[in-house]
């Protein structure tokens, strides 16, 4: 006790209009958190990981294993599988073979049960998961443990729901699944995206073959002992490991009837090229630059909980992260002094300590590229203020950043940054911050503050985002639809929508 | 501390009411979120050993009850300045808070501690009494002894509307108070909304209160996480706007030691340091600081002692 906490950070000087004394709060208090690490004797991890092909892990055809690290750590925890063309051959084989064999043909109830005993050994298994999540992704413990476990469990138990209601979904369209489906997942919901994929897939009669992110391939490798546990008919779901080129194999196959991804807006792009003029159906959830606007007449103090909440969870490694602000002129000071004393207070650190707010940058690139977009905000002339919050030695670190001042052509404003850095512009009149909102090639996302009901109505049906939200930001539900507008994405992921990209109708 | 030095520290009122429609409205589902998130918080070992003393130097040990008699009151203030002599550098109590008619023994007892004698005051509970009254009841505490008054806002003219009344009520109580700080209890229980709650903090601020207080213990709900959080928020906002530090108690119903962290932990994160002492931060409770102690034996063996280890004043 008794240790001062506050470092020099890049704080920029306070610049007051009035001549006000500077009055500031202070956060590095004599009181500190002691370390509350979550343990991890519970979790039980393979020195190697084969492909989950069939039913069963396997040795890759081509022999070759590459490291997963943790990005807290920087130290390997496995070795997993890199899957060549062959291997992608084997495991749309075995997704096919159960296909006509097994699963299309499968009382629909019964596909259901299955998915639900994923559900709920994910439930059983949950405090395991987290933990791995945050070992393998470096996302703060508070957040697999509260976020993306119960919502992966969550899409399975909301879709096993509708396996034998799929009529009911599509009434009059005899409902019949598509076949195959190719599935790539990024690294910032590792589990989560899994299932928001897996799930729906599985309860319209689908096979699977999913394709996990290099960084953060474990928690689905463990998706695929759940699999196993739940005694899936062998090559319902397979999943194989790998970079890029494992996915382009996948996304090139000729026998898989479906692609779903997710990732970013420059490697959609080239899916959407590949699979042009094939009969591949397709969804594709790519970047974001989410508008979060605040009106003066909001619960100016909530706003700001959300603000925090838009851009700083998961450290911003969120494609519908609330990464512009804007702020009604006569409270812009008001906010930014908020933010500014809350963002004091976040912990950035160890990933597995409970009280971590923020936790690592996924990945080595990853943190190049946010440092490299901090450097371009300073040269365009924005104002940065950053949190001084310690960082440790080792892993890859980024402080929550603010920039004031920035302009609708900043890159910072333009650009898709992935990591923890918000740029604020303020507004006046309602419709000029409409225009600036949908002024952006991204329609992911959206966030409303306000304390009238009409204006919400009014404005979130003038923004062009898949979701807005109203007096609250990234919240998730199973029920719910998720996808973007323009260069965002196609299609919708979720509720009854996430069901029609898994089916023919007729 | 010195008369003097007391009088230089307690609080004037602003020249008027404030606009009250410049107060930001509160959202009860984001404040509801921002506390559960405090909960979440784990305080463990040192951090919860040096946690619990603070919650103990902060507690205005309390008894407020139509029975009290001297004897207990002096009991108390026993238990005020010796809390479990079993434990080495265990702190005090900031302050013994009793009815005025007993302000005189508790400030007998309690005299070179350095503990302050609180009074409750202005028809405590209800309020319901004339102003005349209320100052006069203020003024008997304070001659008796008492180092601070608290004091309960009347709500039903706070309902109506009538802020202009509660306003100048609150800094006649003020005025009639001294040296005295004065701590103003809005009894949140009874201001239905956080709306409310917030309103009514930068009210009391502006009329002079050197303390905001949630409740008066005798109506429920008392103090809850969620009034506390918008009460310190109208602080922070009050400093910054005027310079001017005021103190925060929540009271009744906090009686476990968990609960307490969580309310340091909201503190700490809304407030900072120049709030993480006695002189800016009370916890009205009359049973917290048995259960507190407790925690603390916990701690250091490893065991939970019964009740019965505690002196119970």
């Amino acid at each position: 006790m008794g240790k001062t906490r506050r470092k020099t950070g890049t704080t920029t000087p306070r610049k007051s209009r009035s001549p006000r004394p500077v009055r500031k709060l202070k956060f590095a208090t004599d009181w500190t958190y002691s370390a509350a690490p979550e343990s991890t004797d519970h979790v039980r991890l393979e020195s190697r990981y084969g492909l989950f092909i069939d039913g069963k892990f396997s040795e890759p055809r081509s022999g070759r294993y590459f490291a997963t690290i943790s990005p807290s750590t920087e130290k390997k925890i496995a070795d997993v599988a890199d899957a060549s063309t062959a291997d992608v051959g084997r495991a749309v084989k075995a997704a096919r073979r159960a296909f006509d064999g097994t699963w299309s043909k499968m009382k629909p109830s019964e596909r259901g049960k299955y998915i639900f005993r994923i559900a709920r050994i994910i439930q059983e298994r949950a405090r395991e998961f987290a933990v791995v999540e945050s070992m393998d992704g470096g996302k703060p413990i508070r957040e697999s443990r509260d976020v993306d476990i119960p919502l992966a469990a969550g899409h399975f138990f909301y879709y096993a729901g509708w396996a034998d209601k799929l009529p009911y979904a599509f009434p009059c369209r005899d409902p019949k699944p598509v076949g195959v489906a190719g599935q790539i997942i990024p690294w910032n919901f590792p589990l989560l995206m899994a299932a928001w994929k897996i799930a729906p897939a599985l309860a319209t009669g689908n096979t699977v073959v999913l394709k996990p992110a290099e960084t953060t391939p474990l928690t689905a490798l463990k998706l695929a002992e759940v699999i196993q546990e739940a005694d899936l008919p062998p090559g319902v779901v397979n999943i194989i490991t790998g970079a890029g080129e494992t996915g382009a194999a996948l996304v090139n196959h000729p026998d898989v009837d479906k692609i779903a991804f997710t990732g970013s807006t420059e490697v959609g792009k080239i899916i959407q090229k590949a699979i042009a003029g094939s009969k591949k159906k397709f969804t594709l959830e790519l970047g974001g630059k989410a508008a979060n606007i605040v009106f003066e007449d909001a619960a100016i103090d909530q706003a700001v909980e959300g603000i925090v909440n838009g851009i700083f969870f998961n450290q911003g490694h969120v494609c519908c992260a609330g990464s512009r602000l804007f702020v009604q002129e006569s409270v812009a000071d008001d906010v930014v002094r908020r933010l500014k004393d809350r963002m004091e207070t976040l912990i950035v650190g160890d990933p597995l300590d409970k009280n971590t707010d923020i936790g690592a940058i996924n990945s080595k690139p990853q943190l190049e590229k946010i440092r490299e977009y901090i450097q371009i905000g300073q040269d365009e002339g924005a104002e940065i203020y950053q949190s001084s919050c310690p960082l440790p030695a080792k892993g890859y670190w980024c402080r929550p950043t603010l920039f004031t001042k920035a302009s609708q052509s900043h890159r910072i404003v333009q650009e898709e940054i992935f990591g923890p850095v918000l740029a604020v512009q303020t507004f006046r009149t309602v419709e000029e911050v409409i225009e600036k909102a949908n002024n952006t090639p991204y329609g992911l996302s959206g966030g409303v503050w306000t304390d009238k009901g009409a204006k919400i109505f009014k404005i979130t049906g003038k923004l062009r985002a898949g979701v807005v939200w109203a007096n609250t930001f990234n919240m998730f539900d199973p029920s719910s639809p998720f996808g973007g507008y323009k260069e965002s994405g196609v299609g919708r992921e979720g509720g009854l929508h996430g069901l029609l990209p898994y089916v023919n109708l007729s | 501390m010195s008369s003097l030095q007391t009088l230089s520290m307690t609080a004037t009122p602003s020249a008027g009411v404030p606009d009250l429609s410049r107060v930001p409205c509160v959202d009860a589902v984001g404040i509801e979120e921002r506390c559960s998130r405090f909960q979440t918080r784990s305080i463990k070992k040192e951090s919860k050993v040096a946690g619990l003393k603070h919650v103990l130097s902060m507690i205005d040990l309390t008894t407020l009850e139509g029975q009290d008699t001297p004897g207990k009151v002096r009991q108390l203030c026993y238990k005020a300045q010796h809390l479990h002599d079993a434990l080495p550098r265990i702190p005090h109590v900031a302050a013994v808070c009793v009815y005025p008619t007993l302000v005189r023994v508790a400030h007998k007892e309690l005299e070179g501690s350095g503990i302050k004698v609180a009074s409750v005051a202005t028809a405590f509970p209800s309020g319901q009494a004339s102003k005349k009254v209320k100052i006069t009841d203020t003024k008997f505490a304070v001659s008796e002894g008492a180092d601070e008054v608290d004091m309960v806002i009347s709500r039903g003219e706070f309902h109506r509307g009538e802020y202009t009344y509660v306003f100048d009520e609150i800094a006649e109580v003020k005025q009639a108070c001294g040296a005295a700080h004065l701590k103003v209890i809005l009894e949140t229980g009874e201001l239905s909304t956080l709306d409310n709650v917030r309103r009514a903090s930068v009210l009391a601020m502006h009329a002079g209160a050197d303390f905001i207080k949630t409740s008066t213990g005798k109506i429920e709900p008392a103090a809850t996480l969620q009034v506390a959080l918008v009460m310190l928020q109208a602080i922070r906002d009050f400093y910054y706007e005027t310079g001017r530090m005021v103190g925060m108690k929540p009271a009744g119903g906090i009686s476990r030691a968990k609960l307490a962290l969580h309310y340091l932990v909201m503190l700490r994160e809304t407030l900072g340091q120049q709030w993480m002492t006695p002189r800016w931060y009370r916890f009205g409770a009359s049973r917290l600081a048995n259960d507190v102690l407790m925690q603390i034996v916990k701690e250091q063996t490893g065991r939970y002692q019964s009740l019965d280890y505690f002196s119970k004043d």
